[in-house]
This record gives structure tokens, sequence and C-alpha cells, in this order.
């Protein structure tokens, strides 16, 4: 791009060049030519006058003859000169326009410009490639927990949206594309403080691109990738991609949890929700019986797969199945939007369906016709687009598969609370009992909207007050943590998910448990739970009200007061 | 032959030989310093200066700097003229002429040592 700059400036130098001279003939011939002052003596223009004069005339501002009147020889001079200097000015004038409206040489001061932010940011950021429908929600996401992002786009119009975006933090945004190392460079891919690289593109090869080249260029950081196909997960997987997020395979799993345990899937639902997100109730997908799937492409598959793990008894519908490819199992020819096909696919019969094309308007249909003929289905929602929410949530179907909105859920969840993430894997191992204990508690907590979940880190700069007690040697229990600083027979609204010291996870840990310094806690609940939390971590006052149960005198007065008291 | 060295070489060596005429004489004298050649040597710095934009090489941006200075020091003078004989009518004095001809002279300095840089480069050149 620094060529474009120079090349500019080049060009620059017909037009500048012609003007120069131009100039310097029409002011030399007017200092040449003997002129009168306003009594007839003979009077000779000086350069500054001369200047002038041809610098409004050559403008065509033109202010008069002045200082004096000009004589006959002068005007002469004029005449001609006016049609040189005037068509020169007017092409050099339009020439250097033109030459700073240059989309190119535009560009260049774009990405300039946006180098330069880059390189001033001091906080540590995430480095986002593509703000499709993804990369919107979880920059909103990210910048909600007053975390920083950057983000590529290779259409101006959507970088043109972000800036619209009425966001906490401000996100750089540059127009380009992804899949060149030097722009992923301008977006401060080798900055010492850019901690992720986020590939959320809608093609598989430019995610792939994105991850290899930040592997190569910042081995540290955690690159993170959107993958749709088996095929370019393992190819990113090889290569030490920190995390693929394969929307279906995601969604597959999802789906059988739901199948086996309601309550795990509840609680990772709850968990992960979006923080003004409504609670929702627990799903009961059918275990046993008829389950239709159509559309057999990388959804149905991946759906396929996980749903014959659970021994169920399935019917694939597709309509090109010499494309697609068919499993052994009993399938079915057509698209699944008429009546035809659905009842050959014994659909009266049927417990579940999923519609599962990659159009959203088929499965919609599907799932109408389907309706028509077997009212009690379960039924399940392939969205492909976000702009059809409004007919999909008139639909009411059972669960809703939107690949972006799982996709953006899983890496909010990995960027802003990476020990939600590793909570969430832990409680993978638990029993649906554990879960639907949990989620009972949850429930008691909040209201109608999601829990706030909030990480602790016991250090210096974020807990002074429980570092400094912790120091000082005396007992700090779980249970003072989480005691209100207002009332300290009561318990603040929230619960301790998951202690982390020295790599060692205790899911739910005792409220009697000791803390250390560089612990680290996670926990759910009220937003004013975690709000008076801070007052306890921070304030020595506060904590020494729990642990002691009075009020210290806080100025050096009232101390001094209180110790001739007790004296 | 590259066309574009002589038409730079040329101007940066005309805007040296036309400041020189300028600086030659007596210092504080008036008569010793034509306004013409004043002129003329700005307009020859201008060209030299515009004929630098856009020159990619570390020689081409030394000399840009160069001419810009001789360019600032010119302007300098032609505005000490300018406000003697305009603004303030003191006219030419001993004292204003030598201010301008030393601001001359310090274009010239600027100019020989684009001129300088200029031999260096040919020198250089073993094409």
């Amino acid at each position: 791009m620094q060529n474009i700059i120079f090349l500019i400036f080049r060009r620059m130098r017909a037009p500048l060049l012609a003007l120069i001279l131009t100039y310097a003939i029409a002011v030399l011939g007017l200092v040449l030519i003997p002129g009168q002052d306003a009594d007839g003596n003979p009077w000779r223009m000086d350069f500054f006058h001369a200047f002038y004069f041809v610098s409004f005339m050559a403008s065509t501002i033109g202010f008069g003859e002045i200082p004096f009147e000009f004589t006959n020889a002068q005007r002469l001079w004029v005449t001609f000169s006016i049609f040189f200097t005037v068509v020169v000015w007017l092409y050099s004038i339009g020439t250097l326009l033109t030459l700073f409206q240059d989309p190119t040489f535009q560009r260049a001061l774009t990405e300039r410009r946006f180098t330069g932010q880059i390189k001033r940011i001091r906080e540590k950021f995430y480095l986002i490639c593509g703000y499709g429908e993804t990369g919107s929600a979880l920059i909103q996401a990210l910048t909600d927990r007053d975390q920083h992002a950057v983000a590529i786009d290779i259409l101006q119009d959507r970088v043109n949206l972000l800036k619209l975006e009425n966001l906490r933090q401000y996100v750089p945004a540059l127009c380009a594309d992804a899949r060149m190392p030097i722009h992923l460079m301008e977006a401060g891919l080798k900055h010492a403080l850019c901690s992720g690289v986020v590939a959320l593109t809608d093609s598989n090869d430019a995610n792939l691109k994105v991850a290899i080249t930040a592997k190569l260029l910042h081995p540290d950081i955690k690159v993170i990738c959107r993958a749709d196909s088996h095929d370019i997960e393992a190819n990113m997987a090889s290569f030490g991609t920190d995390y693929i997020i394969d929307p279906f395979d995601t969604f597959a799993v999802h789906l059988a949890t739901a199948l086996q345990a309601p309550c795990l899937n509840l609680l990772q639902e709850w968990l992960t929700g979006r923080e003004e997100s409504e609670l929702r109730d627990p799903i009961y997908p059918p275990s046993d019986g008829l389950w239709v799937i159509c559309g057999f492409g990388r959804f149905g598959k991946a759906v396929y797969d996980q749903l014959r793990k659970e021994g169920l008894e399935l019917v694939i519908v597709e309509a090109e199945p010499e494309k697609t490819g068919l499993p052994k199992e009993h399938c079915v020819a057509g698209r699944g939007t008429e009546a035809e096909t659905l009842q050959e696919a014994d659909i009266q019969r049927a417990v579940g369906l999923i519609a599962g094309t990659d159009h959203d308007a088929n499965n919609l249909s599907i799932i109408m016709t389907a309706r028509k003929l077997n009212p009690d289905l379960f039924v399940i929602m392939r969205q492909n687009r976000q702009d059809n929410d409004a007919i999909i949530e008139a639909l009411h179907a059972d669960m809703v598969m939107h690949p972006s909105a799982i996709v953006a859920n899983r890496i909010r969840v990995l960027l802003g609370t990476p020990m939600l993430h590793e909570f969430l894997q832990l409680v993978l191992y638990q029993d649906d009992e554990w879960a639907c204990e949990l989620v009972s508690r949850i429930a008691a907590l909040v209201t109608s909207h999601a829990p706030d979940i909030w990480e602790v880190e016991l250090s210096e700069e974020t807990t002074h007050a429980i570092c400094q007690s912790v120091l000082e040697g005396k007992a700090v229990r779980l249970r003072d943590v989480v005691t209100d600083p207002r009332n300290r027979s009561k318990l603040l609204q929230c619960i301790p998910l998951m202690m982390l010291r020295n790599n060692e996870r205790v899911l739910l840990p005792e409220m009697d448990e000791m803390l250390h310094q560089n612990d680290r806690i996670l926990f759910c609940g009220s937003h004013s739970a975690a709000n008076r939390m801070e007052w306890t971590l921070q304030n020595e006052h506060a904590l020494s009200y729990i642990l002691t149960g009075e009020a210290r005198p806080q100025g050096l007065l009232w101390r001094w007061l209180k110790r001739k008291e007790r004296a | 032959m590259n066309p574009e060295k002589v038409l730079f070489g040329f101007f940066i060596v005309l805007a040296l030989t036309l400041n020189f005429g300028f600086f030659v004489g007596d210092l504080d004298n008036p008569d010793h310093h034509h306004v013409y050649e004043l002129f003329a040597v700005i307009v020859v710095n201008l060209v030299a200066t515009v004929l630098k934009f856009g020159d990619r090489t570390q020689m081409g941006a030394v000399l840009l700097a160069t001419s810009l200075v001789a360019l600032l020091q010119l302007f300098a003078a032609a505005l000490v003229w300018t406000v003697a004989e305009q603004i303030t009518t003191i006219g030419l004095t001993p004292v204003v002429t030598a201010s301008i001809v030393s601001l001359s002279g310090g274009a010239m300095l600027a100019n020989v040592v684009s001129v300088v840089l200029l031999v260096i480069e040919t020198v250089m050149l073993r094409r």
C-alpha cells in the first residue's frame, strides 16, 4: 500500500509543474511590462502584486486591475495569460482532486489509519475474521463483557454496519480479505496483546487459511475456527488449531444430550444463555419411536450419527440421494415438502421430525405438512438465515438449529468465561439427577432470566481484601465470600460452580473450603449478587464485618477512641 | 540515458547557479542583488522539488528534503523582501538586504548539498 502513496505523489508531478510554470510566466510578464500609476507616471508592477494578481486571475476570482489601472500593453498580456493560467489551474486542481479521491489511494489511507489504531491498542484483544451473523453476535457479547476485539470482513457493507452498531467498546474494523496474511498482520496478528484469532467467514477455505496463518505467525495464541466439513476439521486439527467448532456436530451432540439427560441439556443452555435471554423450560425429545430426518446433508448426517448411537429407529428423506449418499437404513427419495413422501416415510407413526435441508422455506413447508398428518410430532427445525426469525418463531418448533447462533454461543463462552467452558466439559460426566438438582437450585436464585456467570481469581489486584486477610493468616472460607456484606446472616443469591486450584478442579465446592491465593472460582447467580460480592472481595471493612461480625471503626480518631474504650 | 535524471540534474544545477548569481556581491548592498534573480531561483527550486515527488529511493527522499529546505529559506527571503517593500515600506536598507541575501545563502547551501548528492549518486552508478 506504501506503493500507492508514492504513485499518487508521482502522478502529482505533472499538474504541479504545469501550475508552477504558467504562474511563473504570467508573473514575469506582468513584472516586465511597464505600466502607469494613477497620475500617469511610469510604474513597474513588483513581484508581490504580480503574484497576487495572477493568483486571483487564474482561479477566476478576478478582483480587478490593481493597484493601478492597467495600460493597454498590460491588458494584452493579461488577455493571453487569462487563457493559459485558467486552463492550467482547472486542469491541475481537477487532477489533484481526482488523485486524492482515487479509491486505491483512499484505501491506502484507511489501511494506514487502521494500522495506527491497532498499534495503539494497550489491552488484550481478539482478532475476529468475518463480521457476518456469527461475528456480530460474538463481538456484541465480547464488548458487553468489556473485552476488546478487532474485526476484518471482506465486504465494505458489513464493516459499515459494525460502525453503526452501538457497542460498549470501540472495535476497529477493516474491509479486507482475511486470506491475505498482510491484512491479518495489519489487524494486529503479531501484536503482543493479540490473545486469539477467531475465523468465522462463510468459506471453509478462508477459515483454514486464517488458522494456518495465525498458527505460523503467532504460534502461542488461541485459534478458534468455524468449520462445516469433517475434512477441513481434520485439516485444521492437524496443525494445532485450538478449537474447531462445527455447528452441525455441536447441535447433534446437544440433541443427544437432551435425549439422554434433559436436565443436563437444560443446565448447559441456562448457563450459556445471554444475560438478558429468558430461561426456557426443559424439553423432552421422545427417546423411543420413529424419527424422520428430512435432508441428508452435513446437518442430516451429523444428527443421524448421533441418533443411531441412541438406538432410535430412523427414516431419511432426501431429494438428491445420488449427491449426498444414503445410509443402509430405510430411506425415501423426495423433498419431504409433499404429503406423499412423508406418508411413505411413515410420518403418522413417527414421534419426531427433523427438517434439516439448507432451505428455510422448504423446512417450514415440511413441518407444516407433517404437523397436518401427525399433530403430536416433536419438531426440530434447521434455520439457515437470521432474517427468517419472525416466521420461525411463529412456527413454535420444539428445537431450532441456527448454525450462526450455535457457533457464536460456543465461542462467546470460550473467550468470555473460559472456566465455564471447562465446567461444562466436566458436567458431561455427571448424571442427570445431579444436573436436575443444580437446575432447581439455579431456578431458585434467579427469576425468569439467565443467571450471570462470573469468575473470581484470588489475586492481589482483583481481590485485595481477601488476599490481605489470607496473608495475615486469617482463615477465609468460601462461605465468607458468598455472604451478604450488608447482613452477614444472609447468603448472596449465587452458587459457586467450580473451584480451580493448581490445575485441580472441584465441581460445586463445599462452603467450608478454605481459600488460598490464586484460587479461581466460577460463580453463577443474580446480577446484584455479583456486584455485592465485589465489595467483600475488595473492601477490607466489608470483609472484616463478615469475618468478625463487628463494624470496625474506619477513621484514625475513632480507632483511637475505640482503643481507649477497651483499655 | 534516463531523461528523468537529465531533467532533474538540469534543474538542480540551474537552481544552484542562479542562487549563486543572486548571492554574490556585497552582503548589504541592494544594488548587487536583483529581484528577478530571486524570482528565477524560487521558480527553478519549485520545479526541482516537484520533480522529486514520489521518488521511492533513499537518495530521492534525501534530495526531496534538501530541496524543501532550500524552498523554505527562499520563501522566507521573499517574504522579508515583500514585508520590507510593501507592508512596512522601510525599503531595502542594508539590514534587510543582508538578511535576504543570507537567507538565500542558506538556500544555496542546501542546493550545494543536493548537487553533491547528485554527483555521488552518479559516481556510484556503475552502468
